[in-house]
């Protein structure tokens, strides 16, 4: 007789998601499943849209990443149109889609991953989350998180329109300019936002890494799965953001493909399971070998993790500097404990942050000119980006008045759902076997998926 | 009062999404330097995106022990329907939060095609897609010996009222955090207003717009531009431009944030007064701005505007279908 448990919904984290975990009769965990009982059917409906207005429908994907969105889909429309931004248009994308990097980073630090160990992994249901981190951290620390992600968000609020729904991306550009007097303004919260992340390298230092059990489990098995991982690079193999070259790499480190994101479909192929929502990706050239992992299996990773795994190294000062520390201690080679994410988010906002400021001091921030008009029409338009949870790709494909007639997208956790899963019973057979079925190893199998701060609006779309 | 019994004393709320995109949710975290606050005001007892409570937590409490419960998000599956029924039986103010819930949102686009279609396009056709035996999720799944249910779609998608009863609609993708701020300071302090109620401005958008002044008394559009064919005066009238704003049917209340980043209105907060069908306001206003001497110039005129039905229902094709009653 099959005992089952479902941890229904999964929290802190976007979108709809249960865990079902199936028990023996000793109480032993026969299989666990992680279902997304939710689907809305963009590539449908986008048919028949004027593509010029996608970046502002596909953004409704998600209200937690639609920045991401809005850059991958004005970038498709860049392909499609033939037509790429002046210096200045591409510096305000460049901007905004870091900034809400950095501010959505900061969002899974104190209120959706994070609280898991900086509330204490054992705390009270009803205190692992902001509230419970503003009890630990002081409300001093917690009004400065506050105010800079708020300030943060303003930036990319007059950049863009809207601090939630950027509005300003049209083919070839942008559509408005930096003016000159608010450049100080600019500078001074890209500043202070670096100075902030500075902060939070302490508080990891504190929280996370002075953790006993943090420190213990971001070195053992039990959230370790051996992937490999995918990200955008510049020539240098450095990480990217907003433009690049997709690397992946083995588990074990070595290049296995290096491809423009417009040979996607080449490399990438998506399985549908009928059970959930969502589908599992894997790469092609490996094949699916069912959910296990090693380097005969195609599932791959991306997201902040797989992106450093990914890469050489970054471009900026103080993130290199963090991403040597963290593979000096956790490796050599990539770091497959799923667990790593949390410190690999700080590494990202380091180089958000400093690339933010350098932007914000470049002449041609404020230049008048921010946009060219198409003269051309392709038949189809491939955009890219690296978004917060992952490599995010749109394909359009358009009629001879530029209006849609079929869309493709792979969203971020799309990429990542294979690979939580197999985290998430990974850990629910290491902890329900030490433990059984107690609190403390529920909130371990939720730490598992909260690592990978999974998108499931977004996964399923 | 001991703290137990402020505790208790608290007033419960709630916050939940369905079909959505989290973007209501962040519009709370946009609240910032006075979340921290919160929880002495009010006690949330569910709100899966920031808080560990479980459906069977919130089964637990007794019928209307939620003073008020904000939800997002339209309902695309019979779960969501579910959800909204069970947050409706233990609130007793309903606010249907954002556009979604409001008016169905940019998922009501899904209603110009069927369910089988958006399942054929995700899990069928898309290119990267290997499935040469065309399953689809279903809803019952053998694994390992144990059926696995999966929530079906809803032949349509809906907005929050066509499912239950709803009490306050606060428009907008999203709304502002003044107006979050407003709601939620109302719901706790049990100051909501006794009638239903749209709470955002009851005037157009082009009242508050900071291009009025340069909208001319009489606008003869004989071709509607479209976006990535013009480059946008940053000061003047988008219709005087010839493009297609929204602002003259569509209610206020959104801090003009697109016109103020030089991009026309798309209509996110809905019409104006309790008109749930705003789409035939944007008609006959789109049908006054064509300019032009004859049939034949008009006909050219309606045939440049493109995708009008994907234009004048963006955000509210749900609402609008509506025909049947709302549950009571």
């Amino acid at each position: 007789m099959t005992r089952r448990i479902c941890i229904d919904p999964v929290t802190r984290l976007e979108g709809h998601g249960r865990i079902e975990l199936f028990l023996d009769d000793d109480g032993g965990l026969k299989r666990t499943l992680f279902q997304i009982p939710d689907f809305r059917g963009f590539e449908a409906f986008c048919v028949g849209r004027p593509a010029e207005e996608m970046p502002r429908i596909t953004q409704k994907i998600c209200g937690v990443c639609p920045t991401a969105h809005h850059i991958a889909s004005v970038k498709a429309l860049d392909a499609l149109f033939g037509v790429e931004p002046p210096p200045a248009g591409r510096m305000i994308r460049e901007l905004m889609h870091l900034a809400f990097i950095l501010e959505d980073h900061l969002l899974h630090f104190f209120f959706l991953g994070g609280p898991d160990i900086l509330a204490g992994p054992d705390a009270a249901p009803d205190q692992r989350n902001f509230w419970g981190v503003v009890r630990r951290l002081g409300r001093e620390m917690i009004q400065k998180v506050l105010t800079v992600r708020r300030r943060v968000r303003e930036l990319n609020a007059l950049l863009s329109g809207s601090p939630l729904y950027p509005v300003c991306g049209l083919p070839g550009g942008v559509s408005l300019a930096v003016r000159p007097e608010n450049r100080d303004a600019i500078a001074a919260t890209c500043r202070d936002a670096l100075d902030l992340v500075r902060d939070v390298q302490r508080l990891f230092d504190r929280y996370f890494l002075e953790d006993a059990d943090y420190r213990r489990w971001i070195e053992d098995e039990r959230f370790r799965v051996r992937t490999h991982a995918m990200g955008l690079v510049d020539p240098a193999n450095r990480v990217q953001f907003y433009d690049g070259a997709l690397r992946v790499v083995a588990p074990n480190g070595d290049e296995t493909a290096r491809f423009s994101a417009d040979r996607y479909a080449d490399y990438l192929e998506e399985r549908v399971e009928t059970w959930t929502y969502h589908k599992r990706l894997h790469l092609k050239s490996v094949g699916w070998r069912g959910l296990t992992d090693g380097p005969e299996s195609g599932i791959y990773r991306v997201g902040a993790l797989a992106r450093l795994n990914a890469a050489s190294g970054m471009t900026t000062p103080l993130a290199q500097a963090e991403f040597e520390r963290l593979f000096e201690i956790l490796g050599p080679g990539p770091i497959h404990n799923a667990l790593a994410y949390h410190w690999a988010r700080l590494v990202e906002m380091l180089h958000a942050a400093e690339e933010m400021k350098r932007l914000s001091e470049q002449p041609e921030l404020t230049e008048p000119t921010v946009r060219r008009l198409p003269e051309t029409l392709n038949p189809s338009g491939i955009g890219v980006c690296e978004a917060p949870r992952g490599t995010l790709i749109h394909h359009y494909e358009v009629d001879g008045d530029a209006m849609i007639r079929s869309v493709n997208l792979i969203v971020a956790t799309q990429h990542n759902t294979a690979a939580i899963e197999l985290t998430v019973d990974r850990a629910a057979r290491a902890f329900i076997g030490e433990d059984g079925v107690s609190k403390e190893a529920l909130s371990r199998i939720e730490m598992a998926y909260r690592a990978y701060d999974p998108c499931l609006a977004c996964a399923t779309h | 009062m001991s703290w137990k019994r402020l505790f208790k004393t608290r007033p419960k709320i709630a916050l939940c999404w369905l079909s959505g995109c989290g973007g209501c949710e962040e519009s709370v975290i946009d609240l910032a330097e006075e979340l921290p606050d919160l929880p002495s005001e009010a006690s949330v007892v569910f709100w899966p995106v920031a808080l560990d409570f479980r459906v069977a937590d919130l089964e637990a409490l007794p019928d209307r022990a939620i003073a008020a419960v904000f939800i997002n998000g339209a309902i695309r599956t019979e779960e969501h329907a579910r959800m909204a029924r069970l947050l409706r039986s233990k609130s007793r103010r309903v606010i249907a939060h954002g556009t979604c819930a409001h008016l169905g949102g940019v998922l009501g686009l899904a209603n110009l095609t069927d369910v089988d279609t958006l399942l054929r396009t995700a899990f069928v056709q898309a290119p990267t897609v290997a499935n040469p035996s065309e399953t689809r999720p279903a809803a019952e799944t053998l694994v390992d010996g144990e059926t696995v249910t999966l929530t079906k779609l809803t032949p349509r998608l809906m907005a929050l009222d066509q499912v239950i009863p709803v009490d306050h609609y606060l428009p907008g993708c999203p709304p502002t955090p003044d107006m979050m701020r407003k709601a939620i300071t109302a719901a706790v302090a049990g100051t909501l207003p006794n009638m239903p109620v749209v709470m955002a401005e009851e005037t157009a958008l082009c009242r508050s717009c900071p291009r009025r002044n340069t909208r001319p008394e009489k606008i003869g559009i004989k071709r509607f531009r479209r976006l990535h064919e013009a480059m946008c005066d940053p000061e003047r009238c988008f219709l005087d431009q010839g493009l297609v704003c929204l602002g003259p049917a569509t209610r206020g209340g959104c801090a003009a944030r697109c016109i103020a980043a030089n991009m026309p209105c798309r209509g996110c907060f809905g019409g104006l007064g309790d008109d749930k069908e705003p789409g035939a306001a944007v008609l006959s206003l789109l049908a006054a701005m064509m300019g032009g001497e004859n049939a034949d110039d008009i006909r050219a005129a309606a045939r440049s505007l493109a995708d009008p039905a994907g234009l004048i229902y963006r955000y509210g094709l749900a609402a609008a279908q509506w025909t049947g009653s709302r549950e009571k």
